[in-house]
């Protein structure tokens, strides 16, 4: 009952090639075989957000999915987002809006924004507070992390999209 | 923290799965769907299936169709499917209302329709909507089918009439009237918590006079359900404040609300109370939701 199962993950664009147990979670996977820890646990129960990644364009909490569900998806995470030195937009606006303090939040907030945005690119103030409830964060009081959306939300718009709209139209 | 071992299998077709879920159904046996409720609770091993049947690999069982005067949910149409009017018309915009309601925005891009059903939380909205539009569900075993009326679908908290060895295969929902209004309230403490107390409600106007009136609760009680009495009450009136009033007072008092630690049963009783006059206020004002 505890076999390892062979797995394919595509993570960032690269294969990685995994035997896991069924039971193991896509979050504990991408942490411990793949050996990405900027993916957080939380709660590992989908309450709390942290673990937040991008499964074939959607934002997902990785404690929900087991890593045998994850064959053959494109699976985004935090380290997949910068370029090189360059910082993604959406880590850019958290930057220059302070945020974030200690961070543990961080990435999973950067990646329900990116993908959710990739969905909606012109949310409303409110539909912005929703989408953002589903994460939790203790420290910044969720203002600055608001404030870093619209930012970057004023830039799509100046920019007429994401790149994934922009692949889409 | 971590589930308890399981095997797993994700069959490419109904059929197959139907197969493995007979097999295994008597050894705690399960179907995973969007894993948004059945994860949580292997994690907390509340829940410790021995084998997982994954339907997600089904294309069959993915989306929704408008099929004789009903709107068919497949297993695998997720939460996220209704952000938008799925539909035209009244349905198509109550779902989108209801769909903001339910988890946060990654639960729903996997949480499903057919697995809130089947997973039975009293203070599901999905379960309510099932109820208050006389929706109904459309089982499958490896020996049949059958199509089961939502309103004796639950038996009480977390069970449902399906049998071990059944899969949800959809849920209908009638289509209301074009000219149909509808209100929707829910009061929970944090945002996508689960509701105190929700309520939903449905109704066409003949001369300003209610007609066709459905009017359910959910979260205050064991299981969601219409209550007949304050839809007596409402039809053939007009939707008055007095109206408004009576009727949320009438819900409260016939309602045997669930008890806890933080919600003694006057306090749900309230909770009702606003909820039912809220939703009526949202149908009054809302228009006919075109
Ligand atoms: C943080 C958080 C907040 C939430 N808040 C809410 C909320 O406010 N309201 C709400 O309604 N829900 C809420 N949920 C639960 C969520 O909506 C789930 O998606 C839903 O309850 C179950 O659907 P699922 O597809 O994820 O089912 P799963 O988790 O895959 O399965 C749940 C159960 O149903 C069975 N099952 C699933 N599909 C079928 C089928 N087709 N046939 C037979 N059996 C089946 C499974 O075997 C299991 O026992 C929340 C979840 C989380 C993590
Ligand atoms: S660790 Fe996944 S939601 Fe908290
Ligand atoms: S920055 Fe510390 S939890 Fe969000």
């Amino acid at each position: 009952m505890d076999s390892k199962i062979p797995v394919r993950l595509n993570v960032n664009s690269r294969d990685y090639h995994v035997n896991v147990e069924a039971r193991q979670t896509l979050a504990d996977v991408i942490r411990e075989e793949c050996g990405l820890t900027g993916t957080r646990v939380g709660c590992e129960h989908g309450v709390c957000g942290s673990c937040t990644i991008i499964v074939d364009g959607a934002p997902v909490r990785a404690c929900l999915m087991f890593a045998v569900q994850a064959e053959g998806k494109e699976i985004r995470t935090i380290e997949g987002m910068a370029d090189g030195a360059e910082l993604h937009p959406v880590q850019r606006a958290f930057s220059e809006n302070h945020a974030l303090q200690c961070g543990f939040c961080t990435p999973g907030f950067i990646m329900l924004i990116t993908a959710a945005l990739e969905q909606d690119s012109a949310p409303a103030d409110e539909e912005i507070r929703e989408m953002l409830s589903a994460n939790l964060c203790r420290c910044t009081g969720y203002q600055n992390i608001f404030n870093a959306v619209k930012q970057y939300v004023g830039e799509l718009r100046e920019r007429g999209g994401t790149d994934n709209n922009d692949r889409n139209n | 923290m971590k589930p308890a071992p399981f095997t797993y299998q994700r069959p490419g077709n109904l059929e197959e799965a139907l197969d493995i879920l007979a097999q295994v159904a008597h050894e705690d046996g399960r179907i995973l769907a969007g894993g948004q409720s059945l994860v949580p609770m292997m994690a907390l091993r509340l829940a410790f299936p021995a084998h997982l049947v994954d339907i997600n690999d089904i294309p069959s069982l993915q989306g929704i169709e408008v099929e004789q005067q009903s709107l068919v949910i497949r297993a695998l149409a997720r939460h996220a499917h209704f952000h938008q009017p799925a539909v035209s018309g009244p349905l198509g915009s109550m779902l989108a209302k209801v769909a903001q309601n339910i988890a946060h925005y990654p639960v729903r891009q996997r949480g499903t329709f057919c697995g809130s059903l089947a997973h039975a939380d009293p203070a599901s909205e999905w379960c309510l909507t099932a109820v208050t539009l006389d929706g109904s569900v459309m089982v499958q075993s490896r020996n049949g089918s059958r199509e089961l009326p939502a309103g004796t679908f639950f038996q009480g908290p977390m069970t449902t009439a399906l049998e071990p060895d059944e899969m949800i295969t959809a849920v209908r929902l009638p289509m209301p009237d074009a000219g149909s209004r509808f209100g929707f309230y829910e009061f929970n403490r944090r945002a996508g918590d689960f509701a105190l107390a929700m309520c939903q409600v449905m109704f066409t106007q003949e001369e300003d006079r209610m007609t066709g009136v459905r009017l359910g609760i959910g979260g205050a009680e064991e299981v969601p359900r219409r209550l007949g009495e304050v839809e007596e009450m409402l039809t053939g009136q007009r939707l008055t404040e007095k109206a408004i009033l009576s009727a949320s007072e009438c819900a409260a008092s016939v309602i045997t609300p669930l008890e806890d630690i933080q919600t003694p049963v006057d306090y749900r009783r309230h909770l009702v109370k606003t909820s039912v006059r809220r939703a009526l206020e949202a149908a009054r004002d809302s228009g006919n939701g075109q």
